[in-house]
């Protein structure tokens, strides 16, 4: 059996699980208009207080050393390792890092202290490694906007085949000029906070976060949830790079794979949506083809914004913490159904006993995840 | 029996398919010379092509050789073919030519054709387009060729379902354009050019390092 099992969230919302948690229930979001500058008009976003990481990098030896995604994530993996007592030099212990963009600031020539090689995706794997003295060198994972759901999904592959007993999922990706001018020139982000799956929606809030959760197949490591990562499964639209499916297809075609030999009554949906008026409408699509149109779904986006390679790590983590306190988590940004598919948002904060939840991912380049996550007994 | 059933090799100019050379441009030609006249060579009719970036380009060019000694394809269910690819450089070099479109404020043009490329499994998705493929994805980054990682998931995927895989290194860097695509089947294909060695680790070393 597979857990997941101590994690952490680091994000505009706190610094801990508990505190993001705790600020989700209570309807906080972390999304908010603010002028970069590099741009004359204002970019609706969730980003982590400056302040904040001042305060919290000083426990880091030598902060000035690592860059900023550096810092987060070594918060993060270090919270894991605090609460889990697992020994990252381990024989049997993976870093498995998930990241789109990863040190992309290094190219925006945020460091000129810094060896400009910090841009390579190893070397941020390579700092990691050093700090916390993994025995392994960390496996890094960028496959855009399922990096979080499919880093679990191939940490629970690599302890199935023998590799390890454990792997530290961690996702992460910053703002950065780069992303934020990309996503603008596509016209996909919205100057007000995102709507996922609202009939008003017109764009994406991107947002930056760290989130880590440890894979394991350690009884003594598994933790509070008492949760096992049931299956997952990726799938490919194979149809455009930028844009997803009409018919839902990849993401249909995951989710037939993950249910196919589960068909007990599935809690909820964390579904990715993003907010773009196709993203949303595709996902609806694909969950109605898969006979779950009567299964609560939300979306995240509305507090943390899209944190792309973190997104899937952070939304799986939240969605843990909902089975545990038997609470859905209202899907923050929806009032009026505005999808084709038959389907059912959770529009409130409620109590609800289940003891199964989805977590699905779409991404650019046609990719699609689903993984299916369990209450123990 | 999982065995490797075709490879293509793309370095410095030079097309190896199954350890024999079938295509050379001079070394003098550049890399994008070089993948179009691939493309020529292959009698390719797909004009997308043109629009990808070179990593793309590589991974299209390196996969159409291999395919063309197995009948992987048509003997495959499309769903169950995995695309699993690796590299070092992610996507830096469409990265660089996105950050200079955008460094300059006086001559600012951020382009989706441009930004649409800056993530590397997006080589996956053109590659899944050309064959209409659509089973499991990855994409991970590491910092040489690493054998031991893609055997170990391939035989992960071959214990969820999936019945072939294609997988390797594609590299789009300066002076160092690399791609070597090995295709994975888990049963016999009948084309009678396939090669059929075993899927580990020291065989996969032995093709990647023959050329």
């Amino acid at each position: 059996m597979i857990f997941a099992s101590y994690n952490n969230i680091i994000s505009p919302l706190g610094f801990s699980t508990e505190e993001n948690f705790h600020a989700v229930t209570h309807s906080k979001t972390g999304v908010r208009k603010i002028i970069f500058p590099f741009a004359t008009e204002p970019f609706c976003v969730a980003k982590i207080d400056d302040e904040k990481i001042k305060e919290h990098v000083s426990v880091i030896q030598a902060p000035e050393s690592f860059t900023k995604l550096e810092q987060l994530s070594i918060l993060s993996i270090q919270d894991v390792i605090r609460k889990s007592g697992l020994d990252p030099s381990g024989e049997r212990t993976l870093l498995l890092y998930s990241t789109t963009k990863g040190n992309i600031d290094v190219l925006e020539n945020s460091y000129p202290h810094m060896n400009p090689n910090r841009v390579y995706l190893s070397e941020l794997g390579k700092q990691l490694q050093s700090y916390f003295k993994f025995k392994h060198t960390p496996l890094i994972l960028s496959n855009a906007c399922i990096s979080g759901i499919l880093g679990i999904i191939v940490a629970k592959r690599l302890i199935e085949t023998k590799q390890y007993d454990n792997v530290i999922v961690c996702g992460g990706d910053i703002l950065s000029e780069f992303t934020m001018s990309g996503f603008k020139s596509f016209n996909a982000l919205s100057g007000d906070p995102s709507k996922p799956f609202d009939a008003n929606r017109t764009g994406i809030n991107l947002g930056e976060a760290v989130a880590s959760i440890l894979i394991t197949n350690q009884k003594t490591y598994a933790g509070k949830y008492d949760a096992e990562v049931v299956a997952g499964a990726s799938a490919n639209d194979a149809n455009h790079i930028s844009g997803p499916s009409r018919t839902g297809e990849g993401l249909f075609q995951c989710l037939q794979q993950i249910l196919k030999d589960n068909h007990s009554e599935i809690g909820f949906i964390s579904a990715h949506g993003t907010a773009t008026p196709y993203n949303d409408e595709m996902e609806s699509i694909a969950f109605e083809r898969s006979g779950l149109s009567e299964v609560p779904v939300n979306s995240l986006k509305g507090y943390y914004g899209h944190t792309l390679g973190a997104a899937g790590v952070l939304e799986t983590i939240l969605s843990l913490e909902s089975m545990k306190h038997q609470r859905l988590i209202k899907s923050e940004g929806y009032e009026i159904k505005g999808i084709s598919g038959h389907i059912t948002m959770i529009d409130r904060h409620k109590e609800k006993a289940f003891n199964s939840f989805i977590k699905t991912a779409s991404g650019f380049g046609g990719c699609n995840a689903a993984a299916l996550f369990k209450k123990i007994n | 029996m999982n065995a490797i059933t075709s490879y293509a090799h793309i370095k410095h100019n030079t097309v190896t398919v199954n350890g024999t050379v079938v295509f050379k441009s001079a070394s003098s030609v550049s890399i994008h010379e070089f993948l179009l006249e691939s493309y020529k060579f292959l009698a390719m009719n797909y004009p997308k092509f043109h629009k990808m970036d070179v990593q793309c380009k590589l991974a299209i060019i390196a996969t159409e050789f291999a395919l063309r000694e197995t009948a992987l394809l048509t003997e495959n269910d499309l769903a169950k073919i995995a695309i699993v690819f690796s590299n070092h450089a992610s996507s830096l070099d469409t990265d660089k030519a996105y950050q200079n479109s955008i460094s300059d404020k006086s001559n600012y043009f951020p382009s989706p054709a441009i930004f649409v490329y800056t993530l590397p499994n997006i080589t996956i998705g053109e590659l899944a387009i050309r064959h209409k493929i659509t089973g499991e994805n990855a994409f991970f980054v590491c910092e040489k060729f690493d054998p031991a990682l893609l055997i170990n998931y391939c035989e992960s995927l071959y214990l969820n379902g999936i019945d072939a895989v294609i997988a390797g290194w594609v590299e789009a860097e300066t002076n160092n354009d690399e791609a070597f695509i090995f295709l994975s089947e888990s049963q016999r294909n009948t084309n009678k050019n396939a090669i059929f060695k075993p899927l580990n680790q020291t065989t996969l070393t032995e093709l990647y390092n023959l050329t």
